[in-house]
């Protein structure tokens, strides 16, 4: 119990005396998983929707991969992504080992299949309400994809919004491709791993506060953005 | 854009699903002019028919051909939905999207959306929710969005049923109204009623097979089969 009031007590200072540490790796970890989302939600939203639509031979064995790679375990894909990039590998000449930018490349890994696998199971549904319709009005293939994401756009921030939350939380992958580095690739997660290790529980729990209170921030921000719940059900 | 009638020619077309016979064998000419209406219990064909005509249903035999050249005769046709289909976005946005896919300028968009709001009455209601209209609303709506483009063939699968009173007249006045600019109109009903007062010509379908046609004074006047002069009568004929 002492150590969980130390925790509050510690993360209450750091923030109220906007500690340069706390303040330059809470920057990484946003920076780092908001681009990684922003990256993945275009490669899986549309690709999420073009499923919904498009009736093809091996749509269902598709599908089912990508449902399983929702449950993509993020040490073995920091493993792989390390692999590719370091020295000996196909891409270890462009040097993004332990970058931020390799934390980026692995956290999109992670979350595509998430954020796809979301899209496609709201856009199925609003594709079955819309079929007709668009059909009748001969719509072309990008149209029909447009119309569904502009038309499910409340669904789809969920979708990001999941895909946001594992990226934010996320600590395999990101540990092993960025190597935890001080003032490099440190961020929230790695950090709160490294505290605890050296038995720190304040500085550890201190930043655990820190980021819940950013993942609520960062939802709470996109919901107003957006304004979800207020106009209409959809 | 206007280049001859729009004639529809169905031949031998059969449509099948699961082994069994929804529409047809049905051999039909339907003219590029008039108010043709389709009759016939559940499940006699009728939408199957309106949708083969329309091209979105497959035939499993047979063919369906219009007197213009595909795409061009696809562009010249709308359908309005038995449950009227709302986009969820504004009415205005309901009413734009059929112009905004054959990319009309944007002034002319606002000038049409605005005049076929008024036209349905729903000029107050442009930036309301679309799905959170009234039956009868969003059926005038999903009608109003069907002819903005100025389509040469309407069809209409039972555009007036689960309406009431009020509903079904304002609807049939907008339909009336596209037929005299020259709309060719091709609608599926149960009522007698509305059939009475809108049908230029009708076709009786049962068990997915054309049973009778004809123009309305001769279709009511003289019956050409027993079903016909039963149906007519309000007898159920199955």
């Amino acid at each position: 119990m002492t150590d969980i009031w130390a925790g509050l007590t510690s993360a209450f200072w750091l923030i109220v005396t906007l500690d340069p540490d706390l303040v330059e790796i809470t920057l990484r970890s946003l920076q780092v998983s908001l681009t990684a989302l922003i990256i993945a939600c275009c490669i899986a939203l549309p690709f999420g929707t073009w499923l919904a639509v498009r009736r093809f031979r091996y749509r269902r064995a598709t599908i089912a991969v990508l449902n399983a790679l929702m449950g993509l375990p993020p040490v073995v894909v920091g493993l792989i992504v390390y692999l590719m990039l370091s020295r000996s590998g196909p891409f270890g000449v462009l040097g993004l080992l332990f970058t931020p930018t390799a934390m980026i490349i692995a956290q999109v890994i992670i979350i595509t299949p998430l954020i796809a696998s979301i899209t496609h199971q709201a856009m199925r549904e609003l594709w079955a309400e819309y079929h007709d319709l668009l059909i009748s009005l001969n719509t072309p293939k990008h149209q029909r994809i447009k119309t569904l994401l502009w038309d499910g756009r409340r669904t789809l921030l969920t979708a990001a919004l999941a895909g946001f939350g594992r990226a934010i939380g996320e600590v395999g992958a990101i540990m092993v491709v960025g190597g935890n580095i001080d003032h490099a690739t440190r961020v929230l997660t790695t950090a709160i791993a490294l505290e605890t290790g050296k038995g720190d529980f304040a500085l550890a729990l201190g930043l655990g506060f820190v980021l819940i209170a950013l993942a609520l921030v960062v939802n709470f921000a996109i919901h107003a953005l957006s304004r979800t719940e207020r106009e209409g059900t959809w | 854009m206007v280049s001859g009638p729009m004639i529809a020619t169905l031949k031998e077309a059969v449509v099948r699903r699961r082994g069994r016979i929804i529409l047809g064998p049905v051999d039909l000419t339907l003219p590029g002019e008039g108010f043709t209406l389709v009759l016939g219990p559940n499940g006699a064909g009728k939408t199957t028919l309106l949708k083969v005509l329309h091209g979105v249903e497959r035939l499993s035999e047979g063919s369906a051909t219009w007197s213009l050249p595909g795409p061009e005769a696809q562009a010249a046709q709308a359908y309005v939905f038995q449950t009227p289909i709302m986009l969820r976005r504004s009415v205005a946005q309901n009413l734009a999207y059929p112009l905004e896919l054959v990319r009309t300028p944007r002034a002319e968009i606002e000038t049409r959306v605005v005049e076929w709001a008024a036209r349905i009455g729903l000029s107050d209601a442009l930036d309301r929710p679309a799905p959170r209209l009234s039956g009868g609303e969003k059926q005038k709506l999903a009608l109003a969005r069907a002819l903005i483009r100025r389509p040469r063939v309407l069809f209409l699968d039972e555009p007036c049923a689960n309406l009431d009173g009020r509903s079904t007249r304002e609807i049939e006045a907008l339909l009336h109204a596209a037929h005299t600019s020259g709309t060719r109109i091709i609608m599926t009903t149960h009522n007698l009623g509305q059939a009475r007062r809108l049908a230029t010509d009708l076709i009786l379908l049962l068990n997915g097979k054309v049973h009778d046609q004809g123009p309305a004074p001769v279709f009511y006047a003289q019956p050409n089969t027993p079903e016909t002069k039963a149906f007519l009568q309000g007898d159920i004929v199955e």
